[in-house]
């Protein structure tokens, strides 16, 4: 602040002007500048020149990170002071520094500032999911590494929980982008210390206004569908997803001097964050958002708006078509093959898919009867149940412990998948890898069914890397009056876990069935690139 | 006055009976009608009397699987019942011989063993308790103990009728031996969950990760007893529908012990992390619903972690070695197989039974299907199959350990263990 009655060079009015008329929300404008700031900071510190100023304006370019939306008007050094202050009001501070130093230094900084940005708007336009949500501290600080391996990949961030920096940045994104932080709940088992456990009963929208300001209606209520489990399954939450999304699309508007493209992506980001935050997005999510930013991003800017908007909610309707409808027809036609008369198949907890096709062979007249299998505590196969038999179809109902009571007189099994990593391991439901397992030890044939949208890149050999953490509260239970897990939280050696999804070894898996035909599980590498490719 | 409800429902539980019933013990009764009507509320004059009236309870008892007062039974206070029933036989009784003895004690075990087949504790006791009888007959008879054995077939050959004892002699003090001999046998019952705490520590190192299902009490002593030493982890798997493995966590907890519950659907999940998988032939804590005698031995729960161990109780233990035990065990053991975790079984030697897992209709027991799909789902309960099966069958294979009151052994010595307890000739009542 002490440097502040120096009068700026020209560069710094076109700033003022620019930073007067675009209002008080950030711009992109305003946080690169942000990020070149920061950037110059850094390179000042390097320089090892006039320290003390540095780090006095270092401190106060902190604070005024923090304060972003109240506006504070903190001020830099002379070296970035070109980049001025996003702050509306304040004019700003050409720091004490002598004019020569100060225009020698924004130079070299402006140059790789420059093409940081320009980056960053490649990378918007090739849609890389990795950006979502961390422009200005990490993508200043990632930037140079991606540039030299582009494969490297950042680490989620529900995955890192354990980590307090990778928590402490993702809160600091969050007011940013002015999503409120869901707070873990309950005693950890230290096995899973590095993933979110949530509570059902705290969702996420108590801590919203109303009406809330940054997030579209349509996805807040999206997102309390999530963390409630009314909407459930990969298919459903993708389905859910993509008509959220066009709605959103069918109320944006562009603001002026902005293009849609880039504006609507940005716009997109914080929704994300805040879905994220309700529940962790699947990997069926992750590639249908893959999807909707590469073609808003491919929107070409001459574009009329309304031209714009048609376009892309008719490809988001033909990739709900084409990924999911019309997939489980191919994968049910396949299916049926695969089912004969007399056959007893077991299936387990409630996939869409696999009940579709199910009265799908029903309606060909195949002769079969299935068993159902569920399990504790989401009891999700009582649905399947619900469906099969409104179909007609003859079902028997055990749960998964009385499984290898009743394998012995199964045929097949039919299961489904929530995502097919890279390596083969199938990620689905918790206690499919079990069945599959007892049903090998039978020598029961395992079919998995599943979409290719729904493969993923990711590799995983076990299921604590990644995973899910459901409500703890889930697993009590009252039997008969008394309810013995009721005040577990006060006995500190105890733990409850609730697992949400495992992953299966491929080598319990004889057969995966996807729309493009029936593959082994080692060949979703393949496919992968074989669509890479096509893309 | 004798009064006889021909109602079952309507009957109050306690009904005092003041009439002596004609029925003789030798003769067996319809246990549906007679054994409901009667407790043990009233002590009659007569020693028969009494004797017979303590059967009928007893019996009922089991039917309704447990005892009337308490709502859960292991099968340790079981096999301690049925000794102290059949010491009163031997004490009270009338016989002469060793052969009327055995002929007694034959027919009672006949009723209660039907009364509750899936309670193979009763049975093995009543062996035991033959086998005692032939030995003390041997005893007194003089001849050394190992003439009586079974073992070689030469002797079979060269003997030809050397096992056609019919065991009439007299022997005046062969009631008193025999008594005695059950109270050893009732002491040695007494002690079994103590002995096999004690090896504990022989077998739980620091920091491991344990894995057991659903509740027993055997395992529940073994590993409170190795964390008074030393410190490890326990994932215990709810044994759904039952979850008797909340209540084990529970206690486990209250220890001290480090503990997790999680589903059954997660047990392969983090069997990987597992070093041992400990399983009792759990007091399948014998729950009463309805008419249904519920027996779960909580899941084998347990998170092994590498080097994890699964440590889970059974039912039974059969003669090959295979176990019978809570349903959920047989997919906790192929887990653990997979894993190449050891699977050590917690079974003390009353539970050691003759039987073979051949016929599968008297193997599996089921309970009421309102388990697992209650009653609310009524729109779809009418078109559905529902099972809701107690026990499974876990093949010696999978088995590494069992630890029981006379130390560890592998699963392939339990025939050789059976032979030392009971007599071939008893493996049919």
């Amino acid at each position: 602040m002490a440097e502040s009655g120096v009068t700026d060079g020209l560069c710094n009015t076109d700033d003022i002007e620019r930073s007067k008329t675009e209002g008080k929300e950030l711009t992109k404008e305003e946080k690169q500048r942000l990020r070149k700031e920061k950037k110059q900071q850094k390179k000042n510190k390097e320089k090892n020149d006039e320290k003390t100023s540095h780090e006095g304006e270092k401190k106060k370019n902190k604070k005024k990170k923090e304060e972003q939306p109240a506006g504070s008007a903190s001020q830099p050094p002379a070296q970035p002071s070109p980049k001025a202050v996003p702050a509306p009001a304040p004019p700003p501070p050409a720091a004490a520094a002598v004019p020569v130093p100060a225009s020698e230094a924004p130079a070299p900084a402006d140059k790789p500032a420059k093409s940081k940005a320009d980056l960053k708007a490649e990378r918007a336009s090739k849609g890389k999911k990795g950006d979502v949500g961390q422009p200005a501290p990490t993508g200043k600080l990632k930037a140079p590494p991606s540039e030299l391996q582009p494969v490297v990949k950042r680490l989620p961030e529900h995955v890192q929980v354990d980590n307090p920096e990778v928590v402490k940045k993702l809160a600091k994104k969050l007011e940013r982008q002015q999503i409120p932080l869901r707070s873990d709940y309950g005693y950890k088992v230290s096995l899973f210390s590095h993933l979110h456990q949530y509570s059902r009963k705290a969702p996420l929208t108590q801590q919203l206004g109303i009406p809330s300001t940054v997030i579209h209606p349509a996805i807040v209520r999206l997102g309390l569908q999530y963390s409630q489990g009314i909407v459930a399954g990969s298919n459903a939450r993708s389905v859910a997803l993509l008509h959220a999304f066009q709605q959103v699309i069918r109320d944006y508007t562009t603001p002026p001097n902005e293009e849609l493209s880039r504006d609507l992506v940005n716009k997109l980001k914080p929704y994300i964050s805040f879905l994220n935050q309700c529940r962790p997005l699947s990997a069926s999510m992750g590639n249908a958002i893959k999807y909707i930013k590469k073609e808003i991003s491919n929107i070409p800017s001459q574009c009329k708006e309304e031209e714009a908007k048609i376009k892309l909610l008719n490809c988001i309707e033909r990739y709900i078509n084409e990924k999911i409808v019309l997939a489980a027809k191919a994968i049910a036609k396949y299916s049926i093959e695969k089912i004969s008369d007399g056959d007893v198949i077991l299936v387990y907890g409630c996939s869409s898919l696999v009940n579709h096709i199910l009265c799908e062979a029903f309606e060909k007249k195949r002769k079969f009867r299935v068993i159902v299998v569920d399990s504790r505590p989401r009891l999700e196969g009582r649905e399947a149940l619900r469906r099969l038999v409104q179909k007609g179809i003859s079902c028997t109902y055990v749960l998964i412990s009385a499984v290898s009571y009743i394998l012995p007189e199964v045929s097949k099994v039919f299961l489904g998948a929530h995502a097919l990593l890279a390596n083969g391991y199938v990620m689905s439901r918790v206690g499919t890898s079990q069945i599959a397992l007892v049903a090998k030890a039978f020598n029961v044939p395992v079919l998995v069914c599943c979409e290719t949208y729904k493969f993923c890149e990711r590799v995983q050999t076990d299921s604590f890397v990644s995973n899910e953490l459901d409500d703890p509260d889930d697993l009590i239970v009252t039997r008969k009056g008394k309810t013995q897990l009721e005040h577990w939280q006060k006995v500190p050696s105890l733990g409850l876990l609730n697992l949400v999804y495992d992953v299966t070894p491929p080598d319990f898996v004889d057969l995966v069935i996807t729309d493009l035909g029936m593959i082994p599980c080692t060949s979703v590498p393949v496919v992968l690139r074989v669509k890479n490719v096509d893309q | 006055m004798r009064r006889r409800h021909n109602h079952p429902d309507v009957v109050p539980n306690h009904f005092h009976r003041q009439h002596t019933h004609t029925q003789t013990p030798s003769c067996p009764v319809s246990p549906l009608i007679s054994s409901r009507f009667y407790t043990t509320t009233m002590p009659a004059p007569d020693k028969e009397i009494d004797l017979t009236e303590r059967i009928e309870a007893f019996l009922s008892d089991l039917k309704r699987g447990g005892s009337g007062t308490g709502p859960l039974r292991g099968s340790a206070e079981m096999a301690r019942e049925t000794t102290a029933l059949l010491r009163r036989i031997a004490a009270q009784a009338r016989w002469s011989n060793a052969g009327d003895l055995m002929e007694i004690i034959r027919t009672e075990g006949r009723r209660m063993t039907a009364a509750q087949p899936s309670e193979t504790t009763v049975g093995n006791m009543i062996r035991r308790v033959l086998k005692i009888i032939r030995e003390e007959y041997a005893r007194s008879r003089g001849s050394s103990e190992e003439t009586d054995q079974q073992e070689s077939l030469h002797k079979l050959l060269t003997s030809g009728g050397l096992s056609e004892e019919n065991f009439r002699q007299h022997f005046a003090a062969l009631k008193a031996n025999v008594i005695e001999a059950i109270n050893e046998l009732l002491t040695e019952l007494e002690g079994t969950t103590d002995n096999i705490k004690m090896q504990a520590l022989e077998h739980i190192h620091s920091n491991e990760v344990i894995m057991t299902i659903g509740r027993s009490r055997t395992v529940e002593a073994f590993l409170k007893d190795a964390a008074r030493k030393r410190k490890f982890h326990v994932i215990v798997a709810e044994c759904a529908p039952f979850c008797q493995g909340h209540k084990m966590a529970t206690s486990l907890s209250e220890a001290g012990i480090e503990t997790t519950v999680i589903t059954d659907a997660a047990i392969f999940a983090v069997m990987s992390r597992v070093n041992k998988v400990f399983n009792a032939t759990g007091d399948l804590g014998n729950i009463q619903v309805e008419a249904c005698e519920l027996t779960c031995v909580g899941d084998l729960s347990g998170r092994l972690r590498s080097g994890f161990q699964v440590i889970i109780g059974t039912q039974t233990v059969l003669a090959n070695g295979g176990l019978r035990a809570v349903n959920g065990t047989h997919t906790l053991a192929l887990a653990a197989k997979h894993h190449s975790t050891p699977l050590i079984v917690c079974a003390p030697m009353f539970k050691l039974s003759p039987q073979f897992p051949n016929e599968e209709d008297t193997f599996h027991k089921f309970v009421s299907p309102h388990e697992v799909l209650p009653f609310t789902e009524g729109e779809i309960l009418s078109k559905v199959n529902v099972h809701c099966p107690v026990f499974d069958y876990v093949p010696p294979e999978l088995i590494t350990l069992f630890i029981s009151n006379i130390g560890g052994h592998a699963p392939s010595y339990i025939y050789r263990l059976m032979s030392e307890l009971y007599h071939p000739e008893d493996h049919e009542l």
